[in-house]
């Protein structure tokens, strides 16, 4: 962890990452656009993120000396925005929306629904509980079409729990990614 | 660039456009429900039918009414289709040479339509938002050029406050004083801030501006940094909202490539650069000082005003922050004089509010009416009331900062100070139905539980207090709770209410609040069986 941290002036030279890995390049490339100044601590971390799908300490740290801001800075702003993650993602996501909207149009069931759902479908994967991860949002301004569920990213209005439940049959058919 | 370029490039957009347009509905709303297979197929239907001569199609932002998504319409004719399907779509280009149209046909004429007004929305549903010369071909940065050639900033100033636009993010704060504040206020720099943190659960009135007006809203914001004199501005968009972030992105740089944004704008020593601020989700970045400090790159937490943003916003400099809706009515104000907009509206509230119905509602979708027209008008009239013989039972307006306003106050007229008397706010523009299936200490505890987790933890009333309230409402809710609990419930929220530090904790209670005063019935019914009485020590 610490190491790749040291490892990284190279940065403003636009040198190669010593892991190997690409995405630093991008990285780097986020943050001089930004012209490493430190007010793009959000931005940056939106790349980060965009690039690694989570937020490892490692990226927290090389993010931090890009920046040149304290670790506990970068750190401090990561967890407070409930947009980033610190653990990796599931090959499947379903985001279910509680919103006021959502709410009063029966997303407390379809949540339940969904969630029964996706601990059903982790079991028969047998991909140790990491294929479908059920998350919710608040609010995500599509409250004309309650209740909105996202599919890996496709957002689907006036979904019913059968619904739901078919889209979620339907990834454990194509295997996991 | 300059007014006859200006024209031009409106005149040759004109020029370009086919006799006949279909306009399809491409904001978030219908592209969920497909509107981009029906895009699709329609364009290749003009192709098949080798009407590319006379038959253009347009994807245009939004048409209002979400729930019978995806939209189409024709023109010149007027036609509207609904829930069109993309197996239906074809049918519609054939329907032009007298087919039989498949998909289902809307009646435009509907009061949801008829009974609007639209000035923000003017142009959502009729303009292709991601090309610029669409904006232009409208009339737009029209009122851009005429600020910065023909009038001085303190002529604009003049003319916003004349128009009596009032802040559209929820307090309602008078725009022209705002603006009249940071114009005098010293700097090294000034900035200009669109919030667009729509952050109210319920609300999605900036969202349809963002994606289907864009230019508007950077219009208005190029104008208020002349009159405020700001060269730079940010927009704060939230995360959750990646077309409006796209769209916004398009206009930016279609806008400085053509030089409305950028350096020496319309050949005059004004400089305007606009830059995207995107949200990672925290509600409390709406709040304006913890939007600066987001902004900044530091965790969202407000921090007391005095000293307000506009005398130390951005770094320490005078920053004017103002809301996507806000902007979007300044090019109108410039166009059409002050004295138009303020002869719309009330006395106290004018020109007109955007709002997003949704819930048990018939018609869901956007509603842009005059200051002032009553409630009842837009739940019943406008918005259909409530599906399958449901009674309305309560509106929720301002999200979780507002209150729930029961359907015996339906005759209220809308502005911004008699929903306050009634315990609301008119928030962001928020209007969430409710029928007699929804039990409203559920909604209090619902929207309490968001408070409590979107407060920053900065101030203790905040912090700690929703922690209590939730508790004490889940009490309620389970059937536990004593009359003692109910009474600790309301002093509790007033101290919540006076004590916090920012706008998020000082209306946390409110959906408590209002829910108590109109339906204490609902409290007392689930207070435990041997409790219903005050006990004689309160």
């Amino acid at each position: 962890m610490a190491e790749i941290q040291q490892k990284s002036p190279g940065a403003e030279k636009g040198e190669a990452h010593p892991s190997g890995d690409n995405r630093f390049k991008m990285l780097d490339a986020s943050m001089k656009r930004q012209r490493f100044q430190p007010d793009a601590l959000i931005e940056v971390l939106h790349t980060a993120q965009e690039l690694f799908g989570y937020l490892q300490d490692d990226i927290l740290l090389y993010v931090a000396h890009g920046l040149k801001l304290p670790p506990s800075r970068v750190y401090g702003v990561a967890t407070f925005y409930h947009f980033f993650t610190f653990t990796p993602k599931c090959a499947h996501t379903c985001v279910v929306c509680m919103g006021t909207a959502c709410y009063v149009k029966g997303a407390e069931t379809l949540l339940a629904t969904v969630r029964e759902c996706a601990a059903r479908e982790n079991q028969d994967s047998g991909g140790n509980g990491k294929f479908i991860s059920v998350e919710t949002a608040r609010c995500l301004g599509a409250c004309g079409l309650a209740p909105v569920v996202v599919f890996d990213g496709e957002v689907r209005g006036t979904v019913e729990p059968a619904t739901a439940e078919g889209w979620m049959k339907g990834w454990l058919k194509h295997g996991p990614g | 660039m300059d007014l006859v370029e200006l024209q031009e490039i409106g005149e040759k957009e004109l020029a370009a456009r086919k006799p006949i347009r279909i306009r399809v509905c491409t904001a978030a709303g219908c592209l969920s429900s497909g509107a981009h297979d029906v895009q699709k197929r329609l364009e290749e239907a003009v192709e098949h039918a080798n009407l590319g001569a006379t038959v253009q199609v347009c994807a245009v932002g939004c048409m209002k009414l979400c729930c019978e998504g995806p939209l189409v319409q024709l023109d010149p004719e007027g036609s509207l289709y609904e829930r069109v399907s993309p197996d239906q779509a074809p049918s519609i280009v054939t329907g032009l040479n007298g087919g039989a149209v498949t998909a289902r046909r809307g009646d435009p004429g509907r009061p949801f339509f008829a009974r609007q007004k639209p000035i923000v929305l003017e142009y959502s549903g009729e303009i292709e938002p991601e090309r610029i010369e669409s904006y232009i071909a409208a009339g737009g940065y029209r009122s851009l050029y005429e600020v910065v050639r023909e009038m001085n900033p303190a002529e604009v100033i003049d003319a916003v406050t004349k128009s009596g636009l009032r802040g559209r993010g929820g307090a309602g704060y008078p725009t022209g004083l705002k603006w009249g504040m940071v114009a005098k206020n010293q700097g090294h720099h000034k900035y200009v801030v669109c919030n667009a943190d729509e952050g109210d659960l319920g609300a999605f009135m900036d969202r349809s501006v963002l994606e289907s007006d864009p230019h508007r809203v950077l219009e208005g914001m190029a104008i208020a940094a002349y009159a405020v004199g700001a060269e730079l501005g940010y927009i704060y968009v939230r995360g959750e909202y990646p077309l409006a972030i796209r769209r916004l992105e398009t206009g930016i740089r279609q806008a400085r490539r053509l030089g409305l944004l950028g350096t020496q704008i319309f050949e005059s020593p004004f400089n305007f650069r606009v830059d995207l601020r995107i949200g990672a989700g925290a509600f409390v970045c709406g709040e304006e000082t913890a939007l600066i400090a987001s902004i900044e790159g530091r965790r969202g937490t407000p921090r007391p005003r005095p000293p307000y943003p506009a005398g130390s916003g951005l770094w320490g400099n005078p920053t004017l922050i103002n809301n996507v809706e806000t902007f979007a009515n300044i090019p109108v104000i410039i166009r059409n004089g002050p004295d138009w907009f303020a002869a719309i509206g009330t006395e106290k509230s004018k020109g007109t509010k955007v709002f997003a119905l949704a819930g048990k509602i018939r018609n869901t979708g956007l509603v842009e009416v005059p200051m002032g027209t009553t409630l009842r008008e837009i739940v019943e009239t406008i918005g259909g009331g409530a599906p399958d013989g449901g009674k309305i039972k309560a509106v929720q307006t301002g999200g979780p900062s507002g209150g729930c306003i029961p359907a015996e106050a339906l005759d209220t007229p809308v502005d911004y100070d008699s929903l306050v008397h009634l315990g609301s706010i008119m928030g962001s523009g928020g209007m969430i139905v409710m029928d007699q299936t929804t039990n409203m200490v559920d909604v209090a505890k619902f929207f309490m539980e968001f408070c409590m987790d979107e407060s920053c933890g900065k101030c203790i009333p905040c912090r700690a207090g929703t922690v209590q309230l939730y508790r004490l409402l889940a009490r309620i809710s389970e059937r536990k709770a004593t009359a003692d609990d109910l009474a600790r419930l309301e002093s509790l929220c007033e101290m919540v209410k006076l004590t916090s530090l920012c706008g998020l904790g000082q209306s946390a209670p409110n959906p408590v609040l209002s829910t108590l005063r109109y339906f204490p019935n609902e409290y007392q019914a689930l207070l435990r069986d041997d409790a219903r009485a005050p006990s004689p020590a309160t």
